[in-house]
């Protein structure tokens, strides 16, 4: 039990990472739908670069780079040139995908350095926490901070109230003295920098290795998780989680002899799921109950920031 | 300390809002800008507030120029602006609010500031709820006081009473005072001559992107409306009109639109006649025109139009039934943004004909316009057009022969000769025998087209006035509750 728990911490990972920088870019205002053709992207080039210079290190930093210079090519275009986010973003995850096949046939199949295990000394030894949280991979380790940094920087810290802001009413921050769009270039690029750790994490760790299509859908199912938590670190991370679980429990029905019918379509059954889970938390039901139970209402409000997607200009 | 904004000039396309325009105003000094919508008003404090960057001009406070890039420059400056639509963020708290782009500060120091600039003007807020709990009245009051504590030395309110209770405009217009006392320069935006006439001590007027000249006041509000309008506007009042069979039949009526509950609610109306309802923002006006209309499901009762029973019709029955409504979100509810005129007026047409023959269309929305005089081409779309127009077009859209016209606030934020205008059309309709239900915060309004005016309560009928006899005095103390008759 200790183990599988383990097991859905470790495959939630890259997606805490993927997720945590899709809320920081959307809570700012500013939609990266690049994102399955980013962490494609990105798992290839940071598979590629630790191969080559055999550094884990080096790898991480060239998965960080990439995706970060997707996102700054979205701000960009809906900055600058005022074009549509949606389009944008659709277009840059066909080619980065597209390009994540043609540059990385090189690296299909040959073995690569993982990232260093680091069992923490004290904290592993404890019963069933220490297995569950504190015997991982050091990516593992990263996504804690990175979910616990996201948490903090958005809700305890006054650059995380102007982060908000300036995605929810642009124009109100403006009137209050902030650089509206230099923040959103910001919080685009540092949350593209955190999915290209999504990236990385599934190369080097997750899902070992680079052939083609690595990580297909994962990239999507962040984007729908961002959204099924509400734009808030701890409930998307909570469907990170929940994501992790049904991937492992459709891992582990794999070899049950009464489903061998059905194999085929179990490891895209986690996938189903999700998206039929966030229906349901967007079924108006969910609203009114917390209409009628306030105590409740924190945890299933989910409206999403109101200058989502919308260019700020001055007048 | 005087303030002096000098030859500002902003243009947006071929339209020029700023055409040279300036203004200068004393410390100590509440000094009223009075126009009529799109006189420039709006642009010119936005650029004095750093929100607009003007094409030319220089803005100096105590003859020293400020370079103004943006609204950072004006805050450090002084200068503060309430915009129109409160600017503050909706999900976020009261402090949050308060927090956002103030000087670093721990919050609990933040709650006892908010505290104590909240009493000294007698506003009350939980800093701990959500602002989108706030009624329009106390986000101002959090605004004002933001800006305060920011240090604002000039203070600019844009339209401030719209969509305010009469509490919270006093409680608004004492504060203000107490600012001026104090040696700041407050700046009031409005189009209403009755409210700069009791709060100003100046009043400088705007037309067509210029300032046409200015007051010390008291003054004669001939000189003023002169001055906005080129010419003296005679305002119609309503002839007494004949009154034909009942339009339109409530009978003990209950409805709840989770804001205000109604409850056995009984009126009629006859053809030819103006209804007024009259009563605080959310007293039940709005959920009974929803109500009649057919957008809200009324849980016990019957509703007649004519001696038809439509209680148990819906929206398009409704209309079909001869009960138009004109909501107050003209462009939220009423028009459709990115749609122009021509496509506007087809949509309304109910044609069944699969293909638009837009030549004709265009020539048809032409000469629509020309008769509503709408100051818009047939290809404008519906949110270029003024507050004014908009309601024109709506006007326009309605078929000539309705018997029941629901209206929401039908002047509200329109400037005189627009508001007169909707007055003159509506007045043609009810001599044509169509019943009016209005519901309106102006109670001038009410008691010059109405005649008779239903005062609303927390959801109850509180009095049932004639329109002839009643006075401004009377129904302000009944709309907030006392009879004092």
């Amino acid at each position: 039990m200790d183990d599988t728990i383990a097991t859905i911490i470790a495959a939630a990972a890259p997606l805490i990472y993927a997720t945590m920088g899709e809320t920081i870019a959307e809570k700012a205002g500013v939609i990266n739908l690049s994102l399955d053709g980013s962490i494609m992207l990105s798992a290839m080039a940071g598979f590629a670069l630790t191969y080559i210079t055999g550094s884990v290190i080096v790898g991480f930093l060239a998965a960080t780079a990439v995706s970060a210079v997707i996102a700054a090519l979205i701000a960009f275009a809906s900055i600058e040139l005022k074009l549509n986010q949606i389009a944008v973003g659709f277009v840059l995850t066909l080619l980065a995908t597209k390009l994540s096949s043609f540059l990385g046939t090189a690296y299909v199949g040959v073995k690569g350095t993982h990232v260093p295990h680091l069992a923490i000394p004290g904290l592993s030894d404890m019963p069933f926490v220490g297995t569950v949280l504190f015997n991982h991979n050091l990516s593992v380790y990263g996504s804690y901070v990175v979910l616990i940094g996201t948490y903090l920087f958005l809700y305890r810290t006054r650059r995380g109230l102007e982060l908000q802001g300036i995605g929810e009413r642009p124009e109100a921050a403006f009137a209050r003295g902030i650089a509206v769009n230099r923040l959103r270039y910001i919080y685009t690029v540092i949350g593209g920098a955190l999915v290209g750790l999504a990236g990385a994490a599934y190369s080097l760790d997750v899902k070992f290795g680079w052939r083609e299509n690595l990580t297909l859908n994962f990239g999507w199912i962040a984007l729908a998780i961002v959204i099924f938590g509400g734009w808030h670190p701890v409930r998307v991370a909570f469907g990170c989680y929940l994501f992790g679980t049904l991937q492992v429990v459709a891992l582990k029905l794999q070899p049950v002899e009464a489903l061998q019918g059905v194999s085929q379509i179990l490891p895209i059954m986690p996938f189903v799921l999700m998206i039929f889970t966030l229906l349901i938390v967007y079924l108006d039901w969910f609203r009114r109950f917390g209409d009628r139970h306030p105590a409740w209402r924190r945890l299933l409000a989910s409206d999403p920031p109101a200058g989502i997607g919308r260019v700020f200009e001055r007048e | 300390m005087s303030l002096e904004l000098r030859d500002i000039h902003k243009h947006f396309g071929r339209v020029r809002a700023n055409d040279g325009v300036t203004l200068r105003v004393e410390a100590g000094e509440l000094h009223g800008l009075l126009g009529e919508n799109g006189a420039g008003k709006s642009t010119l404090m936005k650029v004095l507030s750093g929100f607009i960057e003007p094409d030319s001009g220089t803005i100096s406070l105590d003859e020293t120029t400020l370079q103004m890039r943006s609204p950072r420059d004006a805050i450090a400056a002084g200068i503060g602006m309430l915009h129109q639509d409160p600017l503050v963020f909706l999900p976020f708290s009261v402090l949050d609010n308060f927090l956002l782009g103030s000087p670093p500060i721990d919050r609990d120091s933040a709650r006892g500031e908010l505290d104590r600039l909240a009493a000294d003007f007698g506003f009350s807020f939980d800093p701990d709820a959500p602002a989108r709990t706030l009624t329009v009245g106390e986000r101002q009051q959090l605004e004002i006081v933001r800006l305060l504590w920011l240090g604002a030395k000039v203070l600019i309110l844009d339209e401030p009473t719209t969509g305010i209770s009469a509490t919270q405009q006093s409680l608004l217009f004492e504060a203000l005072r107490t600012l001026a006392g104090q040696g700041m320069i407050v700046i009031f935006v409005s189009h209403k001559l009755e409210e700069i006439e009791v709060l100003c001590d100046r009043v400088t007027v705007m037309r067509r992107g210029r300032t046409v000249g200015e007051a010390t006041l008291p003054v004669a509000i001939d000189t003023l409306v002169e001055m906005m309008f080129g010419e003296a506007v005679a305002v119609t009042g309503r002839p007494p009109g004949v009154r034909g069979g009942p339009a339109l039949r409530l009978d003990g009526i209950a409805a709840d639109d989770r804001l205000t509950r109604l409850e056995d609610l009984t009126l009629e109306v006859r053809a030819g006649e103006v209804l007024g309802l009259a009563g605080l923002e959310g007293s039940g006006q709005r959920t009974l025109l929803r109500a009649c209309a057919g957008l809200l499901a009324t849980t016990a009762g019957t509703i007649e139009v004519g001696d038809r029973d439509v209680t148990k019709r819906d929206y398009h029955q409704r209309l079909a039934a001869g009960v138009h409504y004109l909501p107050a979100g003209r462009l939220e509810e009423g028009l459709i943004r990115g749609l122009t005129i021509t496509e506007h007026f087809q949509l309304a047409s109910g044609s069944n004909r699969f293909l638009v023959p837009w030549a004709d269309a265009r020539g048809d929305a032409e000469k629509r316009i020309a008769k509503h005089s709408i100051k818009g081409a047939s290809d404008t779309t519906a949110e270029a057009l003024s507050g004014g127009n908009q309601q024109r077009l709506l006007l326009a859209m309605v078929p000539p022969d309705v018997k029941v016209l629901l209206m929401e606030h039908p002047t509200r934020g329109l400037d005189i000769a627009s508001a007169d205008w909707v007055w003159g059309q509506l007045i043609q309709r009810v001599e044509a025998g169509t019943a009016v239900v209005f519901a309106s915060a102006d109670l001038d309004e009410l008691l010059r087209y109405s005649d008779r005016i239903v005062v609303f309560f927390a959801g109850r009928v509180f009095k049932m006035l004639d329109a002839s006899t009643a006075d401004a005095d009377q129904l302000g103390h009944l709309i907030g509750g006392r009879d004092v008759a």
